[in-house]
């Protein structure tokens, strides 16, 4: 049993991983909301797995709390979704360039710190 | 002969354990490799909706107690009616967005629905025009701006 458990925590270990991948390429708003619907997905699955190893349901009202957030999350998101110019999603860096390297670097700073409040306040 | 019934329902909750983390895992696979938002939605349902009802009969199965059976299908109740509306909702935004490719779709509906609109309303803004001055001015200003 614990071997299926462990298995389970590596699957959704990289679930989630791949989910705060998205959420933080994603070319838009939109992508980064499915993204964090699937990240909360895995967090719900991880919270049942937990309670399943344990055999206990004292977090059992979280899972109806967290299916309800990201309902509410994404709807809004999308709900107030604009359209984006291409320079406010993620800046791309094209492959060598050479000596317009640090410029390009302080943009992209910039854009991730413009980028990161909405997605702290998502969740 | 008995049957273990306790040692089939771990088993039984181990498998829909497995393969609830499985289509978790594909979600986050999907959501990664594919291209656009549509196919990204696509992937991300995966575990919305049959992969949390499989992690949830498999807590079901090893928490015998029948007060977290009725949270847990409160759980996927909720699910089930949210997640369409949340992916018609970022669907519906994408659209109008333009994050959708428009020669990728089969079926495009509603952009065929959106240009007769719009040609509608060439055809009686030009019909208005047409009319002498006096009488349109007065009219004109309510209802061209009720319609939109």
């Amino acid at each position: 049993m614990t071997v299926v458990f462990v298995v389970t925590i590596a699957l959704l270990t990289v679930a989630a991983g791949c989910a705060i991948y998205r959420a933080e390429r994603g070319p838009s708003m939109l992508d980064r909301t499915v993204a964090l619907d699937v990240f909360t997905t895995t967090i719900v699955g991880a919270i049942a797995l937990e309670a399943a190893y344990a055999r206990r349901a004292t977090t059992i009202p979280i899972l109806v709390v967290m299916s309800l957030v990201a309902f509410v999350g994404s709807v809004t998101v999308a709900r107030f979704a604009a359209v984006e110019r291409e320079e406010e999603g993620r800046i791309e860096l094209p492959p060598a360039q050479g000596d317009v390297d640090a410029a390009d670097d302080a943009g992209l700073a910039a854009a991730e710190a413009a980028v990161e409040p909405p997605e702290g306040g998502e969740r | 002969m008995s049957i273990d019934w306790n040692g089939v329902a771990d088993v039984v909750a181990a498998i829909c354990m497995l393969l609830g983390a499985f289509l978790a895992f594909a979600a986050g696979i999907g959501i990664v490799r594919f291209p656009d938002l549509l196919a990204r939605m696509h992937a991300a349902t995966k575990p919305q909706v049959l992969g949390l009802i499989l992690m949830l009969v498999a807590v079901g199965l090893r928490v015998h107690v029948w007060s977290v059976v009725g949270m847990l299908v409160l759980v996927v109740v909720f699910q089930l009616l949210t997640a369409p509306v949340a992916a018609h909702m970022v669907g519906r935004a994408g659209f109008r967005t333009g994050k959708v490719p428009h020669e990728d779709l089969v079926v495009d509906d509603l952009t065929d629905d959106q240009e007769a609109a719009l040609a509608e309303e060439d055809v009686a803004e030009a019909a208005e025009e047409e009319r002498p001055p006096s009488d349109a001015s007065p009219s004109d200003t309510p209802s061209s701006d009720a319609p939109r």
